[in-house]
């Protein structure tokens, strides 16, 4: 096996950081501060893999923040609404829930249909409906918050805070879909396509792949994973807002970044992809936990990275070439 | 009096002597033609000149006195200009922007009318019909080529380095660029020509250097070479036949189309092929001779009737095609075929990973059937996990090779075999076409090579204008009746 720097980077990085955040506070290593670590990396981890894939094909997705919003949104009033016929129970949950992922099934297929089959730029298709699911989560909440019912937020808390001893649901889901993302980039036929159509999609097709087929599912496959997020993020606050989930989508992009796939598509890591969310949540983390630094310089902080992530990761040109 | 001239030159990428002790002298007014298998060392030649690579020992002379080049744009300073076989072309910007890239005429605003104008005087030299202001995105393949051509002439050359000017040129083009080569022969421009066809260099070159390995191993001057001597000084071994023996077509119907349109580019094409033939389609780049084919395949919407082994089939994607036995190799090895930035196990099985497992891909079936692969259609990889891109041309043409063959197919439609690939592979590739045949698989063929077409197929067909313009076979089988079928022209008149 060969050990590749460019490969490694982001995970030496991340290695750099706990030692950092451990000699700088001992509260850090502490088990209640992994854990809101991260569970709070959760909601982007998700979305940051479902990204992955779409980044891989060629593509690339603005509007997962407000969808995020957007899906919460609708969830929340579904289930208040089904509140006085069904009872406040799991079931009024279940509901929720369903609404959220079928929600993001649609809206991971319109973003995707709009590409494939109207043959519109993927930055232009989702900054259209970036700006869409945002307006639409504010309308529905008329300028202000969306709020769970509190006996039904009650019952939903624990699928946020509860869990198996510390390790908590959220942290489980992300373990689980990051496995899973990972095995299909790897070890999937689908993993394949997505790579070589994003390598050229030409050769894909000449190959017999059905390039339009395989895009659209990442979208769809991205809109899952909003939805999953969002069925996660919920019982966190119980409420929805027109400020949900706003930026987001770079938080996402720019974890998938740092993780080392290629945003020309052609590449992608999802275990790279989830060390780039850790990066990022800890950066956050040991600002707040550090006196150091301002915490408000947190996003100078994380655009140096990106940037320097993308630098250490250009290919090396051969030395003798001009 | 030498222009540009290497003394002595060696070239070592790390461990690998690539070129060893080269002697090479331009002269004003002179072709000299640089010939050479894939790998010989022509485009490190052609680098070093043009001032895009250092020799590693040994110098470059610029008018007998040693000059070093820190880089491209500072050897054109000098009028040394090279035409990369790899367009260097803004996709997005109009011919006359790109003829005048870096350079552009007008003091503070862009003087848009004599950049046009003159863009305009120099495509009309090179006697094409080139809009100066058409995106170079809208251009033909040969077209792109022209404007090359033409950016050169642009720059008032001294020494003019092509690289495999007239791969991708048609009949009538080939002519223009030989006349415009002609004329700066003739105005004292010294050119350096590298080409794989022999019969072209026989036709141009002043000089030939035969470069085989690294080293030079012959130069001739016009005339003292012949095709066949140019042939076996490069390869450095005699060569028998140049096309393996034509075999015996069995009668059976393997393929039979008719009335194939794909709107626009074809109309209304009827063939059958035997088992076991080697059909050839012949006719002008831009004919319909490669939308046949895509059409057949499913790659093009396409209406008719086709049958395979006389059933009847409906092909409406490359998926169908593969599940009725065909196959179809593509003429854009690099665009179309191959995945340059992946390795070759993964460009290997692109096209049936479903039969390397159901849900996990069966990686270790995969090597095998690489193995496989490289055994049979003989690709040398000094790698294995190296990037399809880093292997030579002749090698990405027999993966892409095993990568077609990979289904099993019958019936194998091969689009320029033997594209910018070298005298031992198309050999090689000539070979593997005939075995295919042997096996009872029919194969089509389409090329623009009039030698290849006719040394490899049982029999030729024609296009011209979307249409089939007729057939010969046998004794009628000659360069003469394919180019007058080619270009419309009918009686006896030469």
């Amino acid at each position: 096996m060969k050990i590749d720097l460019h490969t490694l980077g982001p995970l030496v990085a991340l290695v750099a950081l706990v030692i950092l955040g451990a000699a700088l506070n001992s509260a850090f290593l502490a088990p209640a501060n992994i854990t809101n670590v991260l569970a709070r990396s959760a909601f982007i981890g998700l979305i940051a893999v479902g990204m992955t894939f779409v980044i891989t094909a060629g593509g690339l997705d603005l509007s997962v923040g407000s969808m995020a919003a957007f899906l919460a949104g609708i969830a929340i009033i579904a289930m208040n609404a089904a509140l006085p016929g069904m009872g406040s129970n799991w079931g009024t949950i279940l509901l929720g829930m369903g609404v959220a992922v079928l929600g993001g099934i649609a809206a991971g297929y319109l973003n995707g249909a709009l590409v494939t089959k109207a043959g519109i730029e993927p930055f232009i298709v989702t900054l259209g409906t970036m700006g869409i699911f945002r307006s639409l989560v504010t309308w529905l909440a008329d300028g202000g918050t969306l709020s769970l019912d509190y006996g039904l937020r009650t019952l939903y808390r624990p699928v946020y805070y509860g869990g198996i001893g510390w390790i908590t649901w959220p942290i489980i889901v992300f373990a689980l879909i990051a496995f899973l993302g990972e095995w299909a980039m790897r070890h999937s036929r689908f993993g394949r396509h997505v790579e070589a159509i994003g390598s050229n999609d030409r050769v894909a097709r000449y190959s017999a792949i059905d390039v339009n087929r395989v895009r659209l599912l990442t979208y769809v496959l991205l809109g899952v994973l909003v939805g999953l997020a969002v069925v996660l993020y919920v019982p966190r606050l119980g409420s929805a807002s027109g400020s949900t989930g706003v930026l987001w989508e770079l938080e996402a992009i720019a974890a998938v970044i740092i993780g080392g796939t290629a945003l020309k598509g052609g590449r992608g890591r999802v275990w790279g992809t989830v060390v780039g969310v850790l990066i990022l949540s800890l950066i956050d983390n040991i600002l707040n936990l550090a006196d150091l630094v301002s915490p408000y310089l947190n996003g100078a902080i994380q655009g140096v990275i990106i940037v320097l992530a993308v630098v250490l990761q250009r290919e090396k040109r051969t030395a003798d070439e001009r | 009096m030498t222009v540009l001239a290497l003394d002595n030159v060696s070239k070592r990428f790390g461990p690998i002597e690539v070129l060893h002790g080269v002697d090479l002298a331009l002269e004003p007014g002179e072709v000299h033609a640089l010939i050479g298998e894939n790998g010989a060392g022509k485009s490190t030649i052609m680098k070093i000149l043009g001032g895009f690579l250092d020799p590693t020992a040994g110098q470059v002379l610029l008018d007998g006195q040693p000059v070093h080049f820190a880089s491209g744009p500072q050897a054109e300073a000098q009028g040394i200009v090279v035409i990369h076989q790899e367009f260097n072309l803004a996709p997005d910007l109009s011919v006359a922007a790109n003829v005048f890239l870096g350079r552009e005429a007008g003091a503070w605003r862009l003087d848009h009318a004599a950049m046009r104008d003159a863009t305009a005087a120099l495509l009309k030299r090179l006697d094409t019909s080139i809009d100066p202001d058409a995106r170079i995105r809208d251009l033909s393949v040969p077209d792109r080529q022209m404007v090359e051509i033409a950016k050169a002439l642009s720059r008032q050359a001294r020494v003019l380095i092509m690289d495999e000017p007239s791969a991708v040129l048609t009949h009538r083009e080939v002519g223009a660029l030989y006349a415009q080569i002609d004329r700066l022969r003739a105005e004292g421009v010294a050119i350096l020509y590298c080409s794989h066809r022999l019969d072209e260099v026989a036709h141009l070159a002043d000089r030939i250097t035969v470069l085989r390995d690294g080293r030079v191993v012959r130069q001739a001057l016009r005339g003292e070479l012949t095709e066949d001597g140019m042939a076996t000084a490069m390869v450095g071994r005699e060569l028998q036949d140049f096309y393996p023996p034509k075999g015996q077509p069995g009668d059976a119907p393997a393929l039979e189309v008719r009335g194939l349109t794909v709107p626009g580019r074809v109309r209304d094409v009827s063939l059958t092929l035997r088992r076991g033939e080697v059909l050839g389609i012949a006719g002008l780049v831009g004919s319909g001779r490669t939308e046949l084919a895509e059409g057949l395949v499913g790659l093009r919407p396409a209406t008719g009737e086709i049958r395979v082994e006389g059933r009847p089939v409906a092909i409406r994607s490359l998926r169908d095609a593969f599940a009725a036995g065909l196959a179809y190799l593509t003429e854009d090895r690099k665009e179309a075929g191959l995945l340059l930035d992946k390795g070759l196990r993964e460009n290997l099985t692109l096209a049936t990973l479903e039969r390397f497992g159901a849900w996990r891909l069966d990686t270790a079936a995969e090597d095998a059937a690489l193995d496989r692969a490289t055994r049979e259609f003989d690709i040398r990889a000094p790698r294995r996990d190296m990037l399809a891109g880093k292997l030579s041309g002749g090698n990405q043409q027999k993966l892409l090779l095993a990568k077609v063959m990979l289904p099993d197919p019958r019936i194998i439609i091969i689009d320029e075999p033997t594209r910018g690939i070298d005298v031992g592979t198309k050999r090689q590739i000539y070979a593997f076409i005939r075995k295919l045949a042997a096996e009872g698989r029919s194969l089509i063929v389409i090329s623009s090579e009039m030698t290849e077409v006719i040394g490899l197929s049982d029999r030729v067909l024609v296009m011209r204008e979307g249409r089939l313009a007729g057939e010969v076979a046998g004794q009628a089988m000659t360069e003469d009746n394919i180019v007058r079928l080619a270009m419309g022209v009918t009686g006896d008149v030469a």
